[in-house]
């Protein structure tokens, strides 16, 4: 991965740009959502950390489980002008339902999500997946291909996640450049179907 | 091991954002959200100005940022970044982009616009 110079220009975002889009790139713990955002990025990845017991509707339900436990959820961005209007922002965090604000912050406005699955924990996936659907995002799947890694048969790994049969299953290399991009633009070629 | 009953140090790091917001919670209101882009206005700062709205200005003088980027760039947590903001904005010294449609009402044409422009880098 080339690192870019961290020159001030490269901050902010140009002028000219109107409207920002959002999609989120999700997963499981270690799955590659870093990795996927900070190849996409034109920005060094940013992070910032949430401590949920600080503000917010949903302080209750955690002061509930546990006192005074304080937890931290880091949420990791990049962004990607696309145009001389518009700008992508990628979101990665995980999908834990404890997380219950930023994942209500991160998916209001979200175009999609790009689901990241390691064909070796499947089961681990199982989550992320059932919050999504509960936001009521539309999601494609990207099986993150490591090394030497087997490649499940698509029906396989379709039945196993029970996928809907339109749901896009992709295969990328999160560290991949070319490989990122197309499992973001196999999600957003879905998303432009849904709409048709 | 801390005894249950003993209560933890709280670090400073975890004390300050409440100092910060002067104890307040989050705005209900959804004038700021994560991808909201916005940038100093060119409105002359008050002397009285808190020395946290001082340095997200200053971070806001140099263009458009969104709200996710302030936040990370500032090194703090989201919530206490829109709080803040939502100060500065109605004393007048932010300036924002007209916030994007809810998904609902994404439009074929800004996925286009999506696609395109990931093709046009990327493919």
């Amino acid at each position: 991965m080339v690192s870019r110079p961290a020159s001030d220009e490269d901050v902010y975002l140009d002028d000219a740009v109107q409207i920002a889009a959002k999609i989120l790139v999700v997963g499981h713990f270690a799955v590659g959502k870093t990795t996927f955002i900070g190849t996409m990025s034109e920005i060094p990845p940013l992070r910032t950390e949430e401590r949920m017991t600080q503000a917010g509707a949903h302080v209750d339900d955690l002061m509930g489980t546990r006192g005074k436990t304080t937890t931290t959820v880091a949420m990791d961005f990049g962004r990607l002008t696309l145009s001389e209007r518009l700008v992508l922002y990628l979101f990665g965090t995980p999908g834990q339902e404890r997380f219950v604000q930023v994942w209500e912050d991160m998916t209001r406005g979200a175009l999609g999500a790009l689901i990241l699955v390691d064909p070796e924990r499947l089961k681990e996936s199982f989550p992320v997946i059932d919050l999504v659907e509960q936001y009521g995002l539309p999601y494609a799947i990207s099986v993150n291909h490591f090394d030497g890694s087997p490649v499940r048969p698509d029906g396989e790994l379709r039945e196993a996640l029970d996928l809907l049969p339109e749901t896009p299953v992709v295969t990328c290399d999160a560290r991949d450049e070319k490989s990122s991009a197309n499992a973001l633009m196999a999600l957003v070629r879905y998303l432009q179907e849904r709409t048709r | 091991m801390t005894a249950p009953e003993e209560q933890e140090p709280e670090s400073a790091g975890l004390v300050r954002p409440y100092v910060i917001t002067n104890g307040r919670g989050l705005p209900d209101t959804d004038q700021f959200n994560l991808i909201t882009l916005v940038t100093a206005s060119e409105q002359r700062r008050a002397p009285t100005l808190d020395p946290e709205k001082r340095s997200l200005l200053d971070l806001c003088s140099g263009g458009y940022l969104s709200v996710a980027e302030i936040a990370g760039h500032m090194g703090l947590p989201i919530g206490i970044v829109k709080v803040l903001l939502s100060d500065l904005s109605s004393d007048g010294y932010l300036v924002t982009r007209a916030p994007a449609p809810p998904a609902q009402l994404v439009d074929v044409s800004l996925l286009q616009e999506v696609l395109d422009g990931l093709q046009a880098r990327f493919g």
